[in-house]
C-alpha cells in the first residue's frame, strides 16, 4: 500500500477557509439557510465550518444538522455489508430554507442522492447546494456535482481518498491511497 | 457487530446478547424516524412481507404492519378465520402457496408451540415469531425489555418480576430469556397454579406474594390471566384473583419505593390491574406500544440485509 500526499495541514486550513468565504459570499448572513453534515465523514468538516464562520467571520446563529443516510441507500441487501446507522440531528425546520450539504469525499454520487431523498422527510427546502472537500473527477454514477469544492481530484478506481481530521487522527491531511 | 448471528427469529433463546443489543441500536435510529413528520424510509421497498395470524391479534398485528410499511415494505394479510384452512388445508401448503406469490418474508402466529421454527424448516423465507402457543413472543420480549433500558439506561442488574398466569404465557418465557440474556434478576409471581413446574430450570426466582414481589423488584410485568388457553379451573374465581394478584393504587402508594408497571396488553382492568394504576405516571404501557413499532422495525430491518 503506498500513499502520496494530496493536501497538507496547511492546504487544508487555506481551503476551509475559502470554502467559508465563498458560502459568506452566497448565503451573507445564514439567517434563510441551513448546514447539513452528512453522517458519517461530513460531519468534522461541517463543524469546522461552522466554528470558522463563527469564531473568524463573526457570524452568529449558524444552524449546523447532521443527516444519516443509512436507511435511504440503494445498496440495501445489495452488498455483503450492513451498514451501521449514525444519528441524524436535526432540530430545526428546513421547510423554505437554503439547505448546504456538506460532506468530505465525493464519489459516486450514490450518498448524495440517498440525502436527497432522506432530507425530504424533513420539509421541502427552498433549494439544495453541495459542498464537498475533494471531489473526484470521473467517477460519477448519477448527474451530481458539487456547488463548492476544495480540491478537484483525478484518482482511479483502485485508488482511495483518506481524509484525516484533528479531531479523530491528529492531523488534518487528505491522501491518496494506493491498495 | 452489524449483522444477526440468526437468520429468523424463532426466539429470544436463540439470541446472543450482541444481537438484542444491535436491534436496540438500531430501534433507536427508527424511533427517530417514526416521530419524524415523514414517518418512513425506503430501505424495504422491494420487500414483500405475508402477516399470517392464526390466532387472535390487534396490538401485534398492527404494530407489525405499521413497522413493515414505515420501511416501505409490501404487505399482504392473513387470518385463519377467512381462510382455506377451514378447508382442510395444512400449514405447509398454505403457506407454499403464498410463497408462489413471491413473499421474501413472513410473520407468523399460530396456537401451536413450534410452528414458527417447523415453516422455518421447510419454507424459504425468512420467518418471524409473532407468539407460538405458550411458547415465545420474542419480539413482546424485546420491546418490554427495550423500553425497560429506556426508561432506566439498562437492564442489567434490574430486578424485574413477571406477575400472573406464567404457565400460559409466551410472553412470560421470552421476557425470562431477554431479561437473563441481559443481566437482570427475575423472579415471577402468581398462584402456584399457574407457574409451571420446570419454572426452577430456568433459574429464576418464584414467589406466591404480590406484596413481597412489589417490594423486590424495580419492575413489575403484568400478564392477563389468558382463560383462552385454560382447559380446567386455575383459581376459585376472577374475584378472589384479583384480590391477590390485582395491583392497585393503595397497594402501590404502601410500597417503600416508587417501582415501573407494564403490560404487553390486552388489559383486563379490573382483573390484574386496576384502571388508575394503568393510566398512572408509573405505568410505561402506551411506552411499550410506540415503542413496539420501533423495535419490529429494526427486526424487520436487520433480518431482511439477510435476504
Amino acid at each position: 500500500m503506498s500513499q502520496k500526499v494530496l493536501l497538507n495541514n496547511k492546504e487544508v486550513n487555506i481551503i476551509l477557509h475559502r470554502l467559508a468565504c465563498q458560502l459568506i459570499e452566497k448565503h451573507t448572513d445564514f439567517s434563510n439557510t441551513v448546514l447539513i453534515g452528512l453522517q458519517p465523514r461530513g460531519v468534522f468538516l461541517a463543524q469546522r465550518l461552522k466554528l470558522i464562520l463563527t469564531k473568524d467571520y463573526n457570524l452568529s446563529n449558524i444552524k449546523l444538522g447532521l443527516l444519516d443516510i443509512t436507511f435511504y441507500r440503494d445498496d440495501f441487501r445489495r452488498s455483503d455489508k450492513l451498514h451501521k446507522a449514525n444519528s441524524t440531528e436535526i432540530d430545526f425546520l428546513i421547510e423554505d430554507k437554503h439547505v448546504v450539504f456538506i460532506d468530505d469525499v465525493l464519489y459516486t454520487g450514490r450518498s448524495i442522492r440517498s440525502a436527497l431523498t432522506a432530507i425530504q422527510s424533513f420539509g421541502r427546502p427552498a433549494g439544495i447546494e453541495l459542498l464537498t472537500l475533494i471531489d473526484r473527477r470521473f467517477s460519477r454514477h448519477l448527474p451530481i456535482q458539487p456547488n463548492y469544492r476544495g480540491r478537484q481530484v483525478d484518482a482511479i478506481n483502485h485508488e482511495k481518498v483518506l481524509v484525516n481530521w484533528k479531531e479523530t487522527k491528529g492531523e488534518d491531511a487528505v491522501y491518496l491511497v494506493n491498495n | 457487530m452489524s449483522k444477526l448471528s440468526v437468520d429468523h427469529l424463532l426466539g429470544v433463546k436463540f439470541l446472543k446478547h450482541d444481537d438484542i443489543n444491535l436491534i436496540f441500536d438500531t430501534a433507536d435510529h427508527f424511533k427517530k424516524v417514526i416521530n419524524r413528520p415523514i414517518k418512513k424510509v425506503p430501505s424495504l421497498r422491494d420487500i414483500t412481507i405475508a402477516n399470517l395470524f392464526f390466532e387472535n391479534s390487534t396490538r401485534t398485528k398492527l404494530s407489525f404492519e405499521l413497522a413493515q410499511k414505515r420501511l416501505s415494505a409490501d404487505v399482504i394479510n392473513f387470518s385463519s378465520g377467512q381462510s382455506s384452512l377451514n378447508k382442510g388445508e395444512t400449514l405447509i401448503d398454505t403457506v407454499n402457496n403464498i410463497l408462489s406469490m413471491k413473499v421474501d418474508m413472513i410473520v407468523i402466529r399460530h396456537p401451536k408451540a413450534g410452528a414458527a421454527k417447523f415453516l422455518s424448516n421447510h419454507v424459504d423465507a425468512k420467518i418471524i415469531n409473532a407468539g407460538d402457543g405458550a411458547h415465545e413472543h420474542p419480539t413482546q420480549a424485546l420491546l418490554d425489555s427495550y423500553s425497560i433500558r429506556e426508561k432506566f439506561g439498562e437492564v442489567k442488574g434490574k430486578k424485574v418480576v413477571i406477575v400472573g398466569d406464567i404457565l400460559h404465557s409466551r410472553v412470560a418465557l421470552s421476557n425470562i430469556f431477554a431479561l437473563q440474556t441481559q443481566g437482570a434478576e427475575v423472579m415471577v409471581c402468581g398462584p402456584r397454579t399457574l407457574i409451571p413446574k420446570y419454572i426452577n430450570k430456568l433459574g429464576v426466582k418464584v414467589e406466591t406474594n404480590l406484596r413481597n414481589a412489589l417490594e423486590w423488584c424495580d419492575v413489575a410485568n403484568m400478564l392477563r390471566v389468558q382463560n383462552e388457553r385454560m382447559d380446567i379451573s386455575y383459581f376459585p374465581s376472577t374475584r378472589e384473583y384479583s384480590l391477590q394478584y390485582g395491583i392497585t393504587k393503595d397497594l402501590l402508594d404502601s410500597l417503600n419505593k416508587e417501582i415501573t408497571i407494564m403490560h404487553p396488553g390486552p388489559i383486563n382492568r379490573g382483573v390484574e390491574i386496576t384502571s388508575e394504576v394503568a393510566d398512572s405516571n408509573q405505568s410505561i404501557i402506551l411506552n411499550q406500544v410506540e415503542n413496539g413499532v420501533a423495535v419490529r422495525m429494526a427486526v424487520i430491518y436487520l433480518l431482511a440485509s439477510k435476504i
